[in-house]
């Protein structure tokens, strides 16, 4: 049935004749409206893209002159990514940013993985229809709509205080598992409840016990999509900035963290960094950073589209 | 089934080996692990920012009607209207930027495009939605302030709230597009189809029957975009600026909830000072504030749902 309100809209608009030329002006001006806002939206990032590869390739290619003497250029994409940070713009690498980067999704990866999967396999599969669980998945949903920055508090005052592991890079890998943990559960629910229920009932029907079907033939054939989840939640940690903030990452870092209780940086924080400074090089050196985290970013997510396509294929 | 799975669980018991046992008692903990941090969010929160208030220079009153906010002065003052009011107002910026943009692009994927089109167009949205807010910041100040804001408005300052709401709104764009979207889809077809058939044209089935059909889901995007304007930290730290008085000057620079959390944070904050404290109060403030938003949402998109299944 459709409500009053939309019946009385329809009579008055639309069954009185004698307007269609009127219309069309009207339809045409509406569907206009609408190409100007996807385009608005399109064009943004487009804008975006080309602004940061413009700045960003001249700090990457050219050489700087200061007076007679031609300054060391840094014009290899190499250098710069394995080249310490410097008090000139143009000598400045991310180096150790990267490595703090690696370090953070090394240890992401490792908590992340067996927690989220391990969460999602019992929301999934064993968990009673309770209210017990109702209210696991109401903390979950509320979770993932917490600002980053609360993580970060929590962070501060559980693993660099509670825990004593100080402004760290284990610290900062924590923050955020945490941060990325409710949407790595909710991509691996998904990739198990896409598995066909005949794969569960058939293994029962064979005599294998809930456990055999489920750690044998469900999850297996549900790995694909959950390392497809995985790869989306480590993307959206590696361009996390202000979690990263109270975890010490902003203090001035020049070395490469070697354990996991270093200090260290990462890449957006030390964008970050290269923004605050005035001068019109710095401007180039941040957009450097972000074109090399803009392209981390593509590369996984090409991945995961490339897993996903795979495994579509597969089942 | 339940029969069946319980008569099979009894028989298979006695083999029922050790390993198996912690792994169920592993991903259970895991499943747990989901509380244990939303209590732990609230009570850190709740106890440094109780320690806030027993500070004698802070007082309850003075941290809700003080109009500034200066806690590394000599003569600090607590003010979290100053905060509050500046974080409403480039969220509500940045909402007069996502709301009509992120909803008209919804309305043109699912009710005119192509399916070719919609394959290019819903990918784009999303690489948008993964863009770092790092990057919207720099955007921001480095493009959004001098080639639009400066050009239009001269006379206004490198930071200024106005490049900051665009930007948040910018990047909210794909939240309100998506579930909009995916709400505009939800409306069973027969609407679509009847409409079409009593001879309205596209324009006013959409206006008309699919708008109004799919407005619970639509206005849920609407919270939901309106509470990441508020969480959003980067982009308002980066562009825009901190003007620790009330104003409501859109080209003057503004001082957020969020991008003083960051700046108190960069300060010397030890443990167990009033500033290392103010964080937390600060914290547990924009917490209410979202949680109370995401609430809402997901309220209004639970009521819709139950209209059409």
């Amino acid at each position: 049935m459709l409500p009053e309100s939309i019946e009385k809209n329809m009579s008055s608009e639309t069954l009185i004749t004698g307007k269609k030329a009127e219309n069309a002006i009207k339809e045409s001006l509406f569907l206009f409206t609408l190409y100007i806002c996807v385009t608005i939206a399109i064009l943004t990032l487009m804008t975006l893209i080309y602004d940061v590869l413009s700045t960003g390739t001249t700090r990457l290619t050219s050489d700087y002159e200061v007076g007679l003497i031609t300054k060391i250029q840094i014009d290899n994409p190499i250098d710069f990514l394995t080249t310490l940070d410097s008090r000139y713009p143009d000598r400045a690498g991310i180096g150790p940013a990267f490595a703090g980067t690696v370090w953070l999704m090394i240890i992401v990866i490792t908590v992340t993985f067996p927690f989220g999967t391990g969460a999602a396999i019992y929301l999934q599969e064993f968990a009673p229809k309770n209210k017990i669980t109702r209210f696991i998945e109401l903390n979950l949903t509320n979770l993932a709509g917490v600002p980053s920055v609360i993580y970060g508090l929590l962070g501060l005052a559980v693993f660099v205080r509670l825990a004593g592991f100080g402004r760290s890079v284990l610290s900062g890998g924590l923050t955020l598992t945490l941060l990325i943990l409710p949407v790595v559960i909710v991509a691996s629910r998904e990739a198990l409840k896409a598995v066909p229920d005949t794969i569960r009932q058939g293994a029962l029907a064979l005599g294998a016990t809930k456990f055999q079907a489920v750690f044998r033939q469900v999850v297996p054939s549900a790995i694909p999509g959950m390392v497809t989840g995985m790869v989306l939640g480590l993307s959206r940690a590696i361009g996390e900035t202000a979690p990263l903030i109270f975890m010490g990452a902003l203090t001035y870092v020049n070395y490469f963290p070697d354990t996991p209780l270093s200090g260290f940086t990462a890449i957006p924080i030390q964008v970050y960094n290269w923004i605050g400074y005035p001068q019109a090089e710095w401007k180039e050196t941040a957009s450097a950073g972000i074109i090399l985290l803009l392209g981390l970013l593509l590369i996984m997510n090409s991945l995961a589209i490339f897993i996903r396509n795979r495994y579509e294929k597969d089942l | 089934m339940d029969n069946v799975n319980n008569l099979r669980d009894q028989l298979t018991k006695t083999i029922t080996r050790p390993i198996e046992k912690i792994v169920k008692f592993f991903i259970t903990a895991s499943a747990f692990a989901a509380i244990l941090i939303s209590i732990s969010i609230i009570f850190t929160l709740l106890t440094e920012a109780i320690n806030f208030f027993q500070d004698p220079a802070v007082t309850f009153k003075g941290y809700f009607t003080a109009t500034r906010w200066t806690p590394t002065f000599q003569n600090p003052e607590y003010g979290v209207i100053v905060l509050i009011s500046s974080t409403l107002y480039i969220a509500v910026i940045a909402c007069l930027i996502s709301f009509p943009l992120g909803l008209f692009s919804a309305i043109y994927l699912s009710e005119f495009a192509t399916k070719r089109t919609r394959k290019v167009i819903k990918p784009v949205l999303e690489v948008l939605a993964g863009v770092p807010t790092v990057v919207f910041g720099y955007f921001a100040l480095n493009w959004i302030t001098p080639n639009i804001i400066q050009r239009f408005i001269p006379g206004t300052g490198v930071f200024n709230a106005l490049s900051a709401g665009i930007a948040v709104g910018i990047m909210i764009i794909p939240t309100v597009a998506s579930i909009s979207d995916d709400a505009l889809n939800a409306v069973p077809n027969s609407l679509r189809n009847g409409s079409l058939a009593l001879g309205a044209t596209r324009r006013i089935t959409s206006l008309k029957i699919m708008f109004p059909a799919a407005l619970s889901g639509i206005i849920a995007s609407f919270i939901l975009g309106f509470s990441r304007a508020i969480g959003e930290t980067m982009i308002v730290t980066i562009a825009g600026g901190q003007y620790p008085e009330l104003n409501l000057d859109p080209r003057s620079a503004m001082y957020t909830i969020t991008s003083s959390i960051v700046n108190v944070s960069l300060g010397d904050t030890p443990h167990g000072t009033t500033a290392y404290n103010a964080l937390f109060a600060l914290g547990i403030t924009l917490f209410i504030m979202t949680f109370i938003l995401n609430i809402g949402s997901d309220y209004v998109a639970r009521k819709y749902r139950k209209e059409y299944e």
